[in-house]
């Protein structure tokens, strides 16, 4: 299969999420969960044969979430909630939230009272996930949810449900991680649009039938050539972001997204488990060790930040001009770092750029704002 | 004539007085060869107070309400936070004012920004680590430790949430030691255990004593009472102050009906802080005889309490009442631990609606309130959670609700005028009552 039928499937999966999970239900009759952020261990679901998708918002005005959540909360958290209102997820048997930041917690409220799901847990994930005590308390909260999710299921969880679990995973984050060595070239034949496509899909779809489509991807890349000129080659960080219609714009006036840091991209997959005898404890290292949210991205004994040299690293990887930054309206983990984010970044060389976004976001005015930043990067270059 | 006796505290002066001395204390620490750590109002002080020696520490959120207080100088550091070091203006209201003094090298109380010795914080929003972090780096290279303590809901709490806490606070004294070159006393420890006990218990049983009518406290009187516990609750005196001082002053007013508000005949419940530059809102709602007798946020930000076995809320029991004798440092970290984990509703609804829901319709039914008024504080995202569901879940006990978009310390956020003409909407119309006072 030609790579450009491989990611419109993803694309076709991103936008079609909900007619592919009642799809994947009848398939196979498993049950399908629900879960607002990436602390969510997939792999104790995925040895239990649940399919867990991310909530995602719906890029709609989210006026059923207002007299749940008023509009000082993220917009992302306010239309999750929304698409919930409007029974978009009736399909799903099991919802969850964790110690993410209090936005989409708001939407996990407010959901559990108005939205019937026959299930739905609260994952106590550790903030201080750089503490020496952080990785045994989480294998202990990662008991507790096998536990609750054995009496759910009526199943037991064994050892190679674990080890099933944690190989599809890592399979799956293995290959993304392939992909995206192909953006390091000088002539990408991946875009940004399309590679981040390509991981939201991995937050929807089984994952055993994600890695499948890498699989044909990573054959059918070598021989992919874009009728594109690569542009300036930039770097987009920040909250949550799927929003195709600003990352494809950007992508067509003179700009290639060759790297990100985001829970929809990179930060998603980055880090592996790395499996021993205790399967519990290994997964709760991972989530430990991952490069951190910003909201978790404090050392118990160190005020340094985990991410920071990890984005520089990235940026240097993978040939970065500029990078820019983004927030979610109202998004404090992000609003908190990213003052320091783009000292580091520009004191690094790295010239950035700050774009707030909201549901939609004003493709126009942004146009401009993106092409004049360009275009100070490429004046900069010539004058160097 | 009022319907009730009425007469201020005779324990406010001695109140007004601790929380100016743990200011200047602060301030003037390093002259005294004193240490100075900053911390959050959450914290638990008992344990870097117990460091040998003299030790003042700076609590973040309360500095910020007293920077809120006064609009001008609010306006001053936040635009200073915001247009000197950059940060977004929805950001928490408290860590603006903080950030911004610190940019400025102002300390509200007069001088310079004193530079604390070391951070010692916990995490449970999603501000308190970040707040320090970057004051540190703002600062420049502020030794820092927080622990975590979002380990699950007062009723999930069982000995693997207190252990993982109680193991972070021992390595938080080998981190005290460490960097600064004392030792912590355990007595020190087990005295200022103890003290957290009484400040929180009997700020909590105050708190239950305004279940009378009329209510013996207003909850603009409480704001300024309350703080002394988010200061330093492990403090002698102030344990002393909620003890031996308010505590039984008010359950006089209760015995002799001396009333906060003269004549009360509405009995409100509040959430959230206030708008601290704006606390005449309160005076304005007595005109109607109006009184803001409970409020969750202020009942648990500093008071501990459980829920009994009738499903009712009462204050959490002293060490004395419970019969324990502490015994050595780690037990004084469990209870510390167990205390704050156990008895601080104000934590739960960071783990859902359904907390904050049943927790405030508890305090409408027991505090005998007759509407709500909910500030939707745009300054904290911490207090303000489900504060939509839990106007539903009010109007469900038909309970009449009232709500204004405000901000707890950021006067731009706040619109006066149209705030009273919504309470005279309300109070007039939906609530059918008069002006009783002029």
């Amino acid at each position: 299969m030609e790579a450009s039928e491989i990611l419109k499937q993803c694309n076709d999966v991103w936008e079609l999420r909900h007619e592919y999970a009642k799809d994947w239900k009848r398939r196979t009759g498993g049950k399908v969960l629900g879960y607002f952020c990436t602390y969510s261990p997939e792999e104790v679901l995925y040895a239990a044969g649940i399919l867990p998708v991310r909530i995602l918002g719906g890029h709609e005005a989210p006026t059923l979430a207002t007299p749940h959540m008023f509009d000082m909360w993220c917009p992302y958290s306010r239309d999750c909630l929304n698409q919930g209102l409007q029974g978009k997820y009736d399909y799903l048997d099991g919802i969850m939230a964790t110690n993410a930041c209090l936005h989409p917690r708001q939407a996990f409220g407010a959901w559990t009272v108005h939205v019937p799901t026959p299930w739905n847990y609260w994952f106590v994930m550790p903030n201080a996930v750089r503490s020496p005590r952080a990785k045994t308390f989480l294998a202990g909260e990662l008991a507790e949810f096998k536990k609750a999710i054995e009496e759910w299921t009526g199943k037991t969880i064994a050892d190679e449900d674990l080890d099933r679990g944690i190989d599809v995973m890592n399979i799956n984050r293995r290959l993304m991680k392939q992909v995206y060595e192909f953006r390091k070239e000088d002539n990408p034949p991946i875009t940004g649009t399309e590679a981040m496509t390509m991981v939201w899909a991995s937050q929807l779809m089984d994952k055993g039938e994600h890695n499948e489509l890498l699989k044909q991807l990573l054959e059918a890349l070598p021989n992919r050539k874009l009728d594109r000129d690569t542009g300036v080659r930039l770097m987009i960080v920040g909250s949550e972001n799927d929003d195709r219609p600003f990352m494809e714009m950007v992508e067509s006036i003179g700009g290639t997204f060759v790297i990100e840091d985001h829970c929809t991209g990179s930060r998603y997959f980055w880090d592996e488990v790395v499996p021993n005898k205790d399967r519990l404890q290994v997964i709760a290292n991972r989530y430990c060790d991952r490069v951190p949210c910003p909201g978790k991205d404090w050392g118990m004994e160190d005020c340094s930040r985990k991410r920071f040299p990890h984005i520089l690293q990235l940026a240097r990887d993978y040939g970065v001009q500029g990078a820019i930054l983004i927030q979610q309206k109202f998004c404090d983990p992000h609003e908190l770092d990213i003052p320091s984010l783009r000292r580091y970044l520009e004191g690094n060389g790295i010239p950035c750029y700050f774009l707030e976004f909201e549901v939609t976001v004003p493709v126009g005015q942004f146009r401009i704002r993106v092409e004049a930043f360009m275009e100070q990067i490429q004046a900069e270059e010539l004058f160097a | 004539m009022a319907k009730y006796k009425t007469k201020g505290l005779d324990c406010w002066g001695r109140a007004k007085e601790l929380r100016m001395k743990y200011y200047q204390d602060y301030a003037e620490a390093h002259k005294r060869g004193a240490l100075r750590w900053e911390g959050g109002a959450w914290t638990f002080d008992a344990v870097p107070q117990a460091l040998e020696g003299e030790v003042h520490g700076l609590t973040e959120e309360p500095y910020g309400a007293s920077v809120g207080a006064n609009p001008d100088l609010q306006v001053k550091y936040q635009e200073a936070a915001e247009g000197k070091w950059g940060c977004a203006r929805d950001l928490c209201a408290y860590l603006r004012n903080y950030w911004g003094s610190i940019v400025l090298n102002e300390y509200a109380f007069g001088g310079e920004w004193p530079k604390a010795d070391f951070v010692f914080q916990n995490h449970i929003c999603c501000s308190h680590a970040k707040w320090l972090q970057v004051a540190s780096e703002i600062e420049g290279d502020v030794p820092f430790f927080c622990f975590d303590v979002g380990v699950g809901a007062f009723d999930k709490i069982g000995e693997r949430q207190i252990n993982y806490v109680v193991e972070q606070l021992h390595d938080g004294i080998e981190f005290l030691e460490r960097v600064t070159g004392r030792k912590l006393s355990d007595e020190k420890l087990i005295r200022n255990v103890y003290n957290t006990y009484r400040s929180n218990c009997y700020w909590a049983k105050t708190c239950e004593l305004n279940q009378a009518i009329p209510a013996p406290l207003d909850e603009k009187t409480m704001f300024s009472l309350y703080v002394l516990g988010t200061l330093e609750k492990s403090n002698e005196a102030i344990a002393d102050f909620y003890e031996k001082e308010l505590y039984p002053e008010t359950k006089d007013r209760v015995a002799n009906q001396i009333a906060a508000v003269g004549n009360e005949q509405c009995r409100m419940l509040g959430d959230s802080q206030p708008p601290w530059g704006f606390l005449r809102v309160y005076r304005y709602l007595e005109q109607y005889g109006v009184v803001s007798v409970a409020n969750l946020y202020t009942f648990s930000l500093v008071g501990w309490w459980k829920v009994n076995e009738k499903g009712n809320l009462v204050p959490w029991p002293t060490l004395e009442e419970q019969g324990i004798t502490i015994k050595d440092r780690d037990h004084a970290l469990r209870l510390l631990t167990e205390g704050e984990l156990k008895g601080k509703l104000e934590w739960a609804p960071f783990y859902g609606a359904k907390y904050k829901n049943d927790l405030v319709t508890k305090l409408a039914k027991q505090w005998k309130c007759d509407a709500a008024i909910i500030h939707l504080n745009r300054g904290c995202e911490g207090t303000a959670q489900h504060q939509m569901e839990m106007k539903i879940a009010l109007q469900n006990m038909r309970l009449p609700v009232m709500t204004f978009e405000g901000n707890m310390a950021d006067e731009r956020e706040f619109d006066e005028g149209r705030t009273k003409r919504f309470i005279d909407l309300f109070i007039t119309e939906t609530l059918g009552l008069k002006k009783v006072a002029g």
